[in-house]
């Protein structure tokens, strides 16, 4: 494992950036070899898709020749609504930048039959040949997409029901009301984010803490699904100072010291002007 | 870019770098358009995986919907209530003229005239789409003859009417038909219009009160009998008195029934109304007020000397004298100098003085659902307008139908 710290907020959402960035470019994708992304929704990646749009409006990268897949999506809310995933990855992030709708990938939450459109989510995932990079973030209670605790370490995409934590961490996205956050959604399983190349773990807030503590400073557990990466061969988790906080700090200090080797996976940062 | 697997083939066009007037605030969106109406790019990027043919520059700019003028009587040397043989031709011509000011629909006002006018004028003119040839007719605004005489203004009083028995049969003998008109202003103390504003209004022409000596409680009858307008507010009606505040009154009436808006004329070129009664309506009532011209045959004309059939006009700035006089004979100002000066007056904002030329007088007509707004699904009439509200270019159903030269 990697784990990046930065300052702040904003310094971890660029590092997160500027490495899709570089990975993206020097991946040279093309219309024979895309480089297929996994994407997450929620306040913690908002500030990364700010500079990725950034370096696209500067012309530094193109999602032309880019696949993605997203983590999850609520069942039963319309796509049209302003809280479901839909609706949070167009209005910050597709349609500022330059991705083929084609290829842009959600799970489709208002299907007759969910269970289908589950398998063939991982089937478009197997055709695309796999994810390169996917990109997550991790909840309070250790979960990431919405692999809840007691989720299989090795599940597959599946509907799950949300935990009452959960719902009641999303209400306030609804006004309040426990009564309108959807109960169920569909997410990629625990197993299908092992599957990708790389994976690249946003935890930023105190938050989150006590939740990043107990994904990588304990054992590999259901209950903390994240803790899973610790089998995965390469996964970086990227954070900020305060989601560092109930780690020992011995851990911080051992890996704040290898920052130079960690940024340099993102200093020079590369840009298809150059090409 | 290659074109879209799509429900349709037409092409799409995407305006970007521009700020558009959308649920009341002006927001930095781009703005999506297909077949001349406003597209959600959202279910386009979704349902059709689909995305933009062609994209415009805006370079900054503020785009509006096109503006609707509810009340002009003619301009460039056109006069609409000449009873000529070709009228259309008069109107097209104005039509065009007014794009350059931002209207991209407008009703064709006829001042108090004998029936032979009517029954010539009105099967000349249909309502029908603008575009390139000029703005689009919403329908005729019928001005007269059913006014009061003490409030006649420059209508001619010869050809003033009152309702007989049967009211709607008065109107019918008057006009001929009503099927291009869009609204009929009269005045609501005539006896007998309490039918006529009724079955005006079923048949859904807007009926507007004006020149007029009416008095509050026979102004609110007629709205709850379904009048919803007044003509040009504090011209041509009695002045707001404390303890009789005739059609003024309607403003912040208690009598006007739920769920409805009742709407007024401004004629805002700082001449036909004072700009402090102007921020007193405004303040009073700004969900209701409707920006006309109320514009005359000499608009748009240059200054100085000009014959318009029986008259002899001065044109000095912004006013038009009789000849020789210092009395006024009517407003030149175009849709946009209104605006700017709206907002100049009454201090609000950017928004409200746009909605003021656009949405509210879609929503008076009732045809907000695809006019004066830039909601997904409305007819692509779109005005660009720069920070200081100069119009740039005006576009109908999504064409380019002028532009403002270097």
């Amino acid at each position: 494992m990697r784990l990046v710290i930065l300052d702040d907020y904003d310094l971890a959402s660029e590092w997160a950036a500027k490495y899709i960035r570089n990975r993206i470019i020097q991946f040279k994708p093309s219309a024979e070899r895309y480089f297929t992304l996994g994407l997450p929704t929620g306040s913690t990646p908002f500030g990364c898709y700010q500079k990725l749009i950034e370096y696209y409006r500067n012309g530094d990268i193109s999602f032309k020749y880019v696949k993605t897949f997203n983590m999850d999506e609520y069942v039963g809310l319309p796509r049209a609504h302003p809280e479901s995933y839909h609706s949070y990855m167009w209005n910050n992030f597709f349609k500022h930048i330059d991705i083929d709708p084609a290829n842009a990938h959600i799970l489709d939450g208002n299907v007759d039959d969910l269970e289908a459109e589950c398998e063939a989510y991982e089937k478009k995932i197997a055709e695309a040949g796999g994810i390169e990079l996917f990109v997550g973030g991790i909840g309070p209670d250790g979960h990431i997409a919405f692999n809840e605790p007691g989720s299989s370490l090795v599940s597959r995409t599946r509907v799950k029901t949300l935990a009452k934590d959960t719902i009641v961490a999303n209400a306030r996205f609804f006004g309040n009301d426990l009564s309108k956050v959807p109960t169920m959604a569909l997410t990629v399983g625990v197993g299908t984010v092992m599957d990708a190349k790389e994976v690249m773990i946003l935890i930023t807030g105190a938050h989150k803490a006590f939740a990043l503590y107990k994904a990588i400073e304990e054992g590999v557990n259901h209950m903390w699904t994240v803790s899973a990466f610790q089998q995965h061969p390469r996964t970086i988790f990227v954070c900020d100072e305060d989601a560092t906080l109930e780690l020992r700090v011995k851990t911080v200090k051992y890996f704040k010291g290898l920052m130079h080797v960690h940024n340099k996976l993102v200093d020079p940062v590369f840009s298809i002007k150059e090409q | 870019m290659p074109s879209n697997k799509s429900v349709s083939d037409a092409p799409i066009t995407q305006f970007v770098n521009c700020r558009i007037l959308k649920d009341h605030k002006l927001q930095r969106e781009d703005l999506w358009v297909r077949e001349g109406k406003i597209l959600d790019p959202e279910k386009l990027f979704f349902d059709e995986q689909g995305y933009a043919d062609e994209c415009v520059d805006c370079e900054g700019s503020i785009i509006a919907p096109g503006f609707i003028d509810v009340q002009i009587n003619g301009g460039y040397g056109i006069d609409f209530s000449q009873a000529s043989e070709d009228v259309s031709s008069g109107v097209s011509f104005v039509a065009q003229k007014i794009l350059e000011h931002g209207v991209t629909s407008f009703c064709p006002t006829l001042v108090t005239s004998p029936p032979a006018v009517y029954h010539k004028v009105l099967p000349q003119v249909k309502v029908h789409n603008g575009g390139k040839h000029g703005a689009g007719v919403l329908g005729f605004h019928l001005e007269g003859p059913f006014i009061s005489t003490e409030k006649k203004g420059a209508h001619p009083e010869k050809f003033l009417r009152t309702f007989q028995n049967d009211g709607l049969q008065d109107v019918m003998e008057a006009y001929g038909s009503l099927d291009n008109v869009a609204m009929v202003t009269l005045a609501p103390e005539l006896a007998r219009s309490r039918s006529v504003v009724r079955e005006l209004s079923q048949m859904g022409v807007t009926v507007s009160l004006g020149h007029s000596v009416a008095n509050l409680s026979q102004a609110e009858e007629a709205v709850q009998h379904g009048a919803s307008f007044i003509t040009h507010l504090f011209n041509a009606m009695l002045p707001f008195h404390h303890r009789d505040p005739g059609i003024v009154g309607l403003l912040t009436s208690d009598q006007v029934p739920a769920g409805r808006t009742v709407y007024y004329g401004m004629i805002a070129d700082g001449i036909h109304t004072n700009p402090a009664a102007l921020r007193i309506a405004h303040r009073a009532h700004p969900s209701g007020l409707v920006l006309v011209t109320d514009a005359i045959t000499a608009m748009g004309l240059p200054p100085g000397r000009h014959t318009l059939g029986q008259q002899v006009i001065e044109i000095q700035g912004l006013h038009a004298y009789v000849a020789g006089t210092k009395t006024l004979c009517g407003s030149i100002a175009t849709m946009d100098m209104c605006i700017r000066h709206f907002k100049q007056a009454s201090g609000c904002s950017v928004e409200e003085a746009l909605e003021a030329a656009s949405l509210h007088p879609a929503q008076l007509l009732g045809i907000s659902n695809r006019k004066g707004n830039l909601d997904y699904g409305s007819d692509a009439d779109l005005v660009l307008l720069d920070d200081a509200l100069n119009v740039k270019a005006t576009y109908i159903l999504g064409e380019e139908v002028w532009r403002k030269g270097p």
